[in-house]
């Protein structure tokens, strides 16, 4: 078990609410930024001068830009519905990290400045002034939600707690008080194309290793083609799959699935990165600039089509938003979906029965499967709704044998959050990733008890991280999380392949 | 009593003006407001059929309520249901002649009235006894809640206990129409519910009860789940656009 310097949850059979304990996790905040992390954001370096005047000049600006964070606002009657959904208050029973502990902080300062009931009456209604103090709440607070739309699926307004506390961070930014994870790494996309900072030839390397990986492995060369024009399809998959564990895997079932299909592709150097970190901090002009490099890719590469690796935000911001960013995209191909989710690829090719498929192949496996939160409360896959869900709980029963969901209670549009989206994924927040990824981990752990399941599959390189990092914490194994193409990977039988009795019969003849 | 009722008179005046300017301004700024981005709670409905749909759910069943908490939901419905036939009860003071759905609607008013003040008395309680709850709770929380219940349980104690002269009243409120006071009777009770109707829709406005216009203008209810098909530019995003 992983060592820890905080208590770490302990699993329980039934969930349960915790009752509240304010300021617990008051003292849990992210490194700050620093000048050269914030200045290629077009950012203040450090806290401004007359930062009070300017943070509410800046809320004054995104509530005349945003009628999300106006309506949200303005129409919360504190019903409480809420207030046990969030993973972060369930793991922390912190009531900050209740969804309205935390839009109140926003709140407060919005009745105070902009309300008249706040402006006469500031004790009745619960308002106040952005002191230093409450500044401070809002860094540390601000920084416990992973945006992952949880709240609102329960709140009979549908407030979104994940558009304030992007707010908040955008308003923190423009008076110098960023966070450092998040803004170095988009530093590094502009920089140099990609949230880990690998260059073009470090990638080159890393695919030709997998090349040789797979032609190893199966004795069929399965090309993993960078920066190629003319290609069909651009994919555009999350950094981490280039070399962590498990979404390398999930890359190399990609490759599989496009050479099966007989379709040209290639990754782009320039946006070797599908994840958007300008989501979350809500900053409009960076997260349109990061998408504006895929359309720069697609142009200069001449591909037809837009594939996205398994990423959550990242397919949020490509399915959601990359055609109101970096659209129109009249110049590809009109006939597939743009951008397209390789899950929507694969299982297509599955539907057409252009697979060979051998699902005891992963017989070694009792999956179940890990709905993402962006990708379950904020995208679509497929046309019709709740295609997010059905789509790659098809793959998996297309793939294994053995599959079994989690409670319905903490699947589909109620799945909870893994605990390290929204920008949380850095050791500084460790004691609230592990705490965070309690609820999650509670449902995980009671189908392993009960259906003897040993690896949970999951399309986010954001979640496979986090649970790498975390299971060890509540005793299980950072292996058990797998990729959802790293079954289509193992399970994929490819035109050519030298299957195990071939080699065995092979064997025996020599 | 000739000078209450201007003073109740001038009171409503007032309260209307409010009310109306009051919501129509902030309705206005909603709708004025871009929404950049498309942001709908998937699963959402990808025609505006569907999303009429479910935003009538909202409206009608409080569907999300529904799913995040039982308690809540079945009080604040409670509450809401039995306002909205109390409402329909009380047309037959402003309008005559009262048509006859209204008619029709009178006793079931009445159990609205009761329904509504046990609803209320059920939000009222969570907010002492679960904690999460108590934590969120403001002091304007507390008031508003007295404010509604306040009136509910002076209506039903002139329908049950003291009755008054409704006659009169309706005649005050036909009055007002056409910028005539006529007396109010002169009941404590009666005063009491007018007056605390009057300060509910002068706050309606400025409060959290703005959540009524606000359900329909939530992004995350209103849009239709199309970003694929169709670019959803708010007029400042255009202008980066043309830089």
């Amino acid at each position: 078990m992983a060592k820890a310097d905080f208590e770490v949850p302990v699993l329980q059979q039934y969930p349960e609410i915790p009752e509240v304990e304010p300021g617990v996790m008051a003292h849990s905040s992210p490194f700050k930024s620093k000048p050269q992390f914030q200045e290629p954001l077009g950012f203040p370096g450090e806290l401004v001068d007359g930062w009070h005047e300017k943070a509410l000049d800046k809320m004054g600006d995104l509530l005349s830009r945003y009628r999300s964070l106006r309506v949200y606002l303005d129409s919360c009657v504190k019903c409480g519905s809420c207030t046990d959904k969030c993973h972060y208050y369930l793991g922390t029973h912190d009531p900050k990290n209740m969804p309205v502990g935390r839009q109140d902080l926003m709140r407060k300062v919005y009745r105070r400045h902009f309300t008249l009931a706040g402006r006469l009456f500031p004790k009745l209604v619960g308002a106040e002034d952005l002191t230093e103090e409450v500044l401070g709440d809002w860094y540390s607070y601000y920084h416990q939600c992973s945006q992952c739309r949880r709240c609102s699926v329960f709140c009979p307004y549908g407030i979104d707690t994940a558009e304030i506390s992007m707010a908040a961070r955008e308003i923190m930014d423009h008076i110098g008080v960023g966070q450092k994870y998040c803004n170095e790494i988009i530093g590094k996309v502009y920089k140099i194309g990609n949230n880990l900072g690998l260059p073009g030839p470090a990638l080159a390397d890393t695919l030709e290793g997998l090349e040789e990986d797979v032609f190893d492995d199966t004795g069929v060369e399965v090309k993993y083609p960078l920066d190629q024009e003319g290609a069909e399809i651009l994919l555009v998959t999350p950094s981490a799959d280039f070399f962590a564990e498990p979404h390398v895997d999930g890359l190399i079932g990609y490759g599989k699935v496009f050479h099966e299909a007989g379709i040209s592709w290639t990754l782009s150097s320039h946006a070797s990165e599908a994840a958007n970190f300008g989501m979350f901090i809500g900053s409009y002009e960076n997260m349109r600039r990061v998408a504006l490099r895929i359309r720069e890719a697609a142009i200069k590469l001449g591909v037809k089509r837009i594939v996205f690796g398994e990423c959550g935000h990242a397919w949020r911001v490509a399915y959601s938003f990359l055609n109101t960013l970096a659209g129109p995209w009249d110049f590809l191909d009109q006939r597939y979906p743009i951008p397209q989710h390789i899950c929507e690829f694969t299982y297509g090719l599955i539907q057409e029965g252009k697979l060979n498929l051998d699902k005891s192949r992963n017989d070694d496996m009792v999956l179940t499967y890990h709905d993402s939160c962006n990708v379950a409360r904020a995208s679509r896959m497929g046309d019709r709704p709740g295609g997010q869900f059905d789509i790659p709980r098809a793959i998996i029963r297309a793939t294994c044998n053995h599959f079994y969901d989690m409670d319905e209670e903490t699947i589909r549009d109620r799945t909870f959050c893994c605990g390290g989206g929204g920008g949380l994924l850095t050791d500084d927040l460790m004691e609230v990733r592990v705490k965070g990824a309690q609820p999650r981990v509670e449902a995980l752990n009671n189908v392993i008890q009960e259906k003897g399941v040993t690896h949970m599959a999951a399309i986010c390189a954001i979640c496979k991280s986090q649970f790498t990092k975390v299971l060890p914490y509540y005793g299980m194994d950072l292996d058990q999380i797998v990729s959802v193409h790293q079954l289509v990977s193992n399970a994929l039988v490819l035109t050519g392949e030298e299957t195990e009795d071939e080699d065995e019969a092979a064997d025996e003849a020599a | 009593m000739s000078f209450l009722s201007d003073v109740y008179a001038g009171l409503f005046y007032f309260a209307v003006f409010v009310l109306v300017a009051g919501l129509a301004n902030k309705v206005i700024q909603y709708a004025r407001t871009p929404a950049p981005l498309k942001i709908p709670t998937t699963p959402a409905p990808t025609t505006k059929t569907g999303v009429a749909l479910r935003l009538t759910r909202e409206v009608v069943f409080f569907e999300s309520l529904f799913r995040g908490s039982k308690w809540t939901w079945i009080f604040g419905w409670m509450f809401h249901f039995g306002l909205f036939l109390v409402t329909l009860r009380h047309l037959r003071y402003f309008l005559e002649p009262v048509p006859m759905p209204i008619q029709l609607i009178q006793p079931f008013g009445i159990y609205g009235g009761i329904a509504m003040v046990i609803g209320l008395a059920g939000l009222w309680g969570r907010r002492f006894l679960v904690d999460r709850v108590r934590y969120i709770t403001a002091l304007s929380d507390h008031l508003i809640l007295a404010l509604l219940i306040t009136i509910g349980l002076s209506g039903l104690m002139m329908r049950f206990v003291v009755h008054t002269d409704v006659m009169r009243v309706k005649q005050f409120f036909q009055g007002l129409y056409v910028g005539q006071v006529y007396t109010l009777p002169a009941d404590p009770l009666l005063l009491l519910h007018l007056l605390l109707v009057a300060v509910l829709m002068i706050i309606f406005p400025y409060s959290k009860l703005l959540h009524a216009p606000g359900l329909f203008f939530s992004p995350s209810r209103n849009q239709v789940d199309n970003p694929r098909e169709q670019r959803h530019l708010a007029p400042w995003a255009r202008r980066l656009e043309q830089d």
